[in-house]
């Protein structure tokens, strides 16, 4: 069935609005990023907002072709666009020129291509295809790791360059499995391990595990609202911790404090086990799983990174993921960066009266700490507006996907708002260090092509499909 | 069509707001509450400014102070801070030109709008008070502290080396070097640059529009201190260095004494030699233009560089290979008559035995020598017998690098067999055709470092340990493990004393002795005198000695160009150097005054 739809007509007009806005936004805050007394011709393609403003025209072309083509297209080839997406991501790991010790370009003359741009679209395509083409259950076994192979592969590769950011954009699409019906433990569990990878790494082992017992326990009363029972439970904990505390004094001498609070977890387990057992209390069960999960892998990581990993190694990956300052590396630019966007106060120094971000203090200005400049120039006002707009697009991308007939245009569009969500969360955390420093570009707004093409492809795919959800029911 | 799990949809918008508000709360906490980021709302900027270390100290044997630093302040220059100012007082404050001041502004801009340039290298201290009172009204430039070198006496140029700024070369290949730091050059600033640089670090401050340091940014938490360069102790007798620099004033040619016990060099004097603060600072580079222009060659370090024919210092070395190889011993005597064949000698009593042959410094008993060691039965040819000899020599340090810390000496030249097959053709040479290496002379180059150290070998009766200045890094650290090698020749000591009898004969002996200049009271000096050849004019002196005769603290080599036979001004110089060293001071001041008031044009 065909019904005949005006795509020009039917396209979300709110959508395309924000999007205008934040790619001009973006154009102008390039500009006094990089401005220059010297250089001050806007259109000047010698600098990077000359370049940009092309980057610009390309990416409407771009988007009004994505508009032209059938929308069946990009449901019936979603497979070989992501096989093709997968051969190029092989082919640049031997023949693409290495930029900032990643090997993720094609030098095409004087263009550069990044293809791991490109393999968000592809992936989030041949995700929503293996989802949506025909009802698959993600509760079972098998859907779930096949889907989670379908975007670990690009990922892996891009690991490979290597290139992490872009790879834990891919873990985004995660969120559209949990949307498709994946069990909330995985999606919970999966950002639990994040959060506890890294608080592990950042706080104190021991203050960690207390922490996490503390929280149990919490949980445990708010969750049964018997004080009695979690103060024994943590009581038996507490006791477990004492007796094995001086097992360990006298006799064997050998353990951390860590592990000996690992130990009584584990061990007080047998008494809640019989517990549990008598009152069939399965959510208990799930509340101390998770806590001795946690245990167990707060002290993998402890582990790991004091004993497996040299010295020289555990700085490079502290320094990689931003916990450790060198004075040229990570730490220096996320200082920088947090003062050039304090110093831009309620509303901001004003366009083009940056100080900060104009004495090069905060590398990588125009690209991935664009937002220093927006964040000095327009205070928080402009940071409101930006996170607003960015909100704004997110949430009518959530009511275009629910809207949509078809599960292949819906999960796809969840895909788009999770690969954008990820990139706004990551890109402003790390410039106000909520986040480690990982290199990947704000959406829209920062310097590139690749980057601008990637994101405007990847979103008028989905106005292209819902323009014509009435159209076929695919 | 079903759409289970359609509430889900409530959960992802309320991550997306709860994210969206942790960001925007972290935001407003920051950009808004927070006042401690506030400082550019009056326009303030920070300025990261490089500190440098202090260079460690160059001490010598003594704990004397040779090197140290004084404060300099380079001017510098942002040009993107900078307003429009005053030129004409801004030049008249600082002694500059307008030209100097337009040149200087436009390649810093080419430089970095944004990155400190220096404008005004090592401005002097009144200077720097001066322009500080007026800085607030140049916003853009500020003082930027160095340090500078400073000798404690203007002496041991060539030992020390220089300091210089880092060229582009240096700065591509180690990314420690920044434009405008300073790198050791030559001597021991360049060989133990690593220790003596320290490293730098980085001060962030708060400065305001008119360019005044309004204080540490975040109480210094993001700064890294300066770590002081280490300090190097040598093994350099300060005030014999002094005294032999002295001694070699108006002369050309070269000193080097050892400590052979050690190794450790005591002095090393280059004549002519240049004052060491030539080469520091604003006027290094006009300097530095004018010394490599002098015809004397003074930058030219003789003592390791130069090559020259031995002489007759090199008898010992073939008597000591003879008697190794069997083909002397010391009471074989040689008659000579006033030569032998067309090697001619001076009138001296005949026949001699080896003691007097070296004491007499004999042409003809070395020549008889340096035959039989060449035509010795034990080989199969000539050539087989030369490989031998020259074994030896590489067993001594000859024609090979001696593996010092020193980083331009040069290895000299001992002609290999293959090198007179080739001249000759293959067994067309014999021991006739090559006598003049007999006596140290033809196609032999030794560097005056060598023969201290051939010196050294033979006061330690058969061994030395590689030449080296510097005696620890730190006040503990040990240079090199390479310095603590004994490096042992295959000739037996009893060889060596029947070698320093001749030695010791030559300048204490009677009659006949060729170094009796050399002779100091109360100590017994061993030592053997020279003439190289010199085919551009008069032949040069050398003196090659040790002492005292059975407890060596001294071995020394001395070469004075132009000056003729070895005992006229090599020995007394080295005489002296012997008696400084030892006793403090020096007793014949008949000889110092004579040595001091000689003059000799370079070549
Ligand atoms: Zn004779």
């Amino acid at each position: 069935m065909k019904r005949n739809v005006n795509i020009w007509t039917d396209i979300d007009k709110i959508s395309i609005l924000i999007y205008l806005l934040m790619i001009f936004a973006g154009w102008f805050n390039i500009y006094a990023a990089v401005y220059d007394e010297e250089h001050t011709r806007i259109f000047d393609i010698s600098q990077r907002y000359g370049k940009q403003f092309i980057w610009i025209v390309a990416a409407i072309v771009i988007a009004i072709l994505v508009m032209i083509i059938d929308s069946r297209f990009y449901y019936f080839f979603a497979y070989p666009i992501y096989g093709g997406t997968l051969l190029m991501l092989i082919l640049v790991l031997f023949l693409g020129t290495e930029i900032n010790g990643a090997k993720s370009w094609f030098e095409i003359g004087s263009l550069n291509l990044q293809p791991s741009e490109f393999s968000k679209v592809a992936t989030a395509l041949a995700l929503s295809f293996y989802l949506g083409s025909r009802k698959r259950d993600l509760t079972s076994l098998t859907t779930f790791l096949i889907a989670t192979g379908i975007i670990m592969f690009p990922a892996l590769l891009i690991a490979a360059q290597p290139d992490l950011g872009t790879t834990v954009v891919f873990l985004s699409l995660f969120l559209v499995m949990f949307r498709e019906g994946m069990s909330p433990y995985v999606f919970t569990t999966g950002v639990l391990l994040i959060l506890l990878f890294f608080l592990s790494l950042l706080v104190n082992n021991t203050i960690l595990s207390v922490s996490l017992i503390l929280i149990a326990t919490m949980v445990t009363w708010l969750m049964t609202r018997k004080t009695r029972l979690a103060v024994t439970g943590l009581g038996i904990i507490v006791a477990a911790g004492i007796v094995i505390y001086l097992i360990n004094y006298f006799l064997i001498k050998e353990m951390s404090l860590n592990f000996i609070i690992l130990v009584a977890v584990l061990v007080s387990g047998i008494a809640y086990g019989i517990y549990f057992f008598y009152r069939k209390a399965a959510g208990l069960i799930i509340i101390y799983l998770f806590l001795a999960g946690s245990l167990i892998f707060v002290n993998l990581v402890g582990f790991s990174m004091n004993t497996l990993l040299k010295p020289h190694q555990k700085e490079r990956v502290e320094i990689l993921l931003g916990f450790k300052s060198d004075p040229q590396g990570t730490g220096y630019n996320v200082n920088q960066s947090m003062i050039s966007i304090g110093s831009g106060g309620f509303s901001g120094k004003g366009y083009l009266q940056g100080t900060q971000t104009k004495f090069k203090f905060v590398p990588a200005q125009s690209t991935d700490f664009i937002f220093c400049t927006i964040g000095e120039e327009w205070g928080f006002l402009g940071s409101l507006v930006v996170i607003g707009l960015y909100l704004g697009l997110l949430l009518r991308l959530i009511f275009l996907a629910e809207r949509q007939r078809s599960d292949f245009s819906r999960i796809y569009g969840y895909g788009v708002v999770a690969v954008l969500f990820i990139h706004i969360v990551i890109n402003i955390g790390m410039t106000i260090g909520l986040v480690p420093v990982i290199g990947i570009p704000l959406p829209f707004l920062s310097y590139g092509g690749s980057s601008l093409w990637g994101f405007t492809i990847l979103l008028f795919i989905f106005l292209r499909l819902d323009a014509s959800r009435t159209e076929y029911l695919i | 069509m079903k759409n289970t799990f359609v509430n889900r949809k409530y959960i992802i918008m309320a991550i997306i707001i709860l994210v969206s508000l942790v960001l925007l709360t972290r935001l407003f906490f920051i950009q808004v509450i927070d006042k401690s980021y506030r400082f550019s709302a009056e326009n303030n900027v920070l300025r990261a400014v490089t500190q440098y270390p202090a260079r460690g100290l160059i001490y010598d044997r003594n704990g004397k102070l040779m090197v140290y630093n004084q404060a300099a302040y380079d001017l510098m220059v942002i040009p993107a801070q900078t307003t429009s100012l005053d030129t004409a007082s801004f030049c008249e404050l600082l002694n500059i030109t307008r030209d100097y001041f337009r040149e200087r502004i436009k390649s810093a801009r080419q430089y970095s709008r944004r990155a400190p340039s220096i404008f005004l290298r090592q401005i002097s201290a009144e200077t720097y008070a001066r322009f500080q009172e007026k800085m607030f009204l140049y916003p853009g430039f500020y003082v930027q502290p160095r340090t500078l070198r400073k000798y404690s006496k203007p002496v041991g140029a060539h030992l020390l080396g220089y300091v210089s700024e880092v060229d582009e070369a240096v700065i591509k290949n180690d990314p420690y070097y920044k434009m405008g730091d300073y790198i050791g050059k030559s001597g021991i600033e360049e060989a133990y640059e690593k220790e003596l640089r320290g490293k730098k670090g980085v001060k962030i401050f708060l400065v305001d529009v008119h360019s005044r340091i309004k204080g540490s940014y975040a109480n210094g938490r993001f700064d890294t201190a300066a770590i002081q360069g280490t300090d190097i102790i040598t093994g350099i007798d300060l005030e014999l260095q002094e005294y032999g620099e002295r001694l070699m004033q108006n002369k050309t040619g070269s000193i080097v004494a050892i400590e052979p016990s050690t190794g450790e060099v005591l002095a090393l004097v280059s004549a002519p030699a240049y004052n060491p603060e030539l080469l520091v600072g604003r006027i290094r580079s006009e300097n530095y233009a004018k010394l490599q222009s002098d015809t004397t060659l003074p930058l030219f370090n003789r003592a390791l560089m130069a090559s020259y024919p031995p002489g007759s210092t090199f008898k010992p070395i073939n008597g000591l290979i003879a008697l190794q190889e069997n083909v002397i011993v010391p009471s074989t005597t040689f008659g000579c008559n006033n030569g032998y064949l067309f090697v001619g000698c001076h009138s001296h009593s005949s026949p001699l035995s080896l003691k007097y042959g070296i004491s007499n410094s004999c042409n003809a008993y070395f020549c008889q020598v340096f035959r039989r060691i060449l035509e010795n039965s034990q080989y199969s040819s000539v050539a087989d017998a030369f490989n031998k000899w020259r074994e030896y020599l590489t067993e001594f340090g000859f024609g090979t690098k001696l593996g010092t810390d020193f980083v331009n000496d040069l290895p000299g030249f001992i002609p290999t067999s293959g090198y007179y097959d080739k001249y000759y053709g293959q067994n067309r040479w014999k021991a006739l055709t090559i006598i003049s290496l007999a006596i140290g002379q033809g196609e032999i180059g030794t560097t005056p470092l060598q023969m201290a150290n051939m010196t050294a070998a033979i006061a330690n009766r058969g061994y030395y340990y590689s030449p080296h200045v510097v005696k620890s890094i730190g006040s503990t650290g040990a240079p090199a493990e390479r310095f603590t090698v004994k490096h042992v020749i295959n000739i037996d000591s009893l060889n060596f004393e029947q070698i320093i009898e001749g030695m010791a004969e030559a300048v204490n002996g009677g009659a006949g002795s060729t170094a009796r200049s050399a002779a100091i009271k109360d100590i017994i000096v061993c030592g053997k005198t020279g003439t190289a050849q010199n085919p551009h004019g008069k032949d040069h002196s050398v003196f090659v000695a040790f002492a005292p005769k059975d407890d060596p603290k001294i071995a020394i080599a001395v070469y004075v160009e132009n000056a003729g036979f070895g005992a006229t001004y090599a020995a007394p110089v080295a005489s002296l150097m012997i008696e400084k060293y030892l006793k403090g001071t020096v007793t014949n001041k008949y000889q110092e005054q004579r040595i001091l008031e000689l003059k000799l044009e370079a070549r």
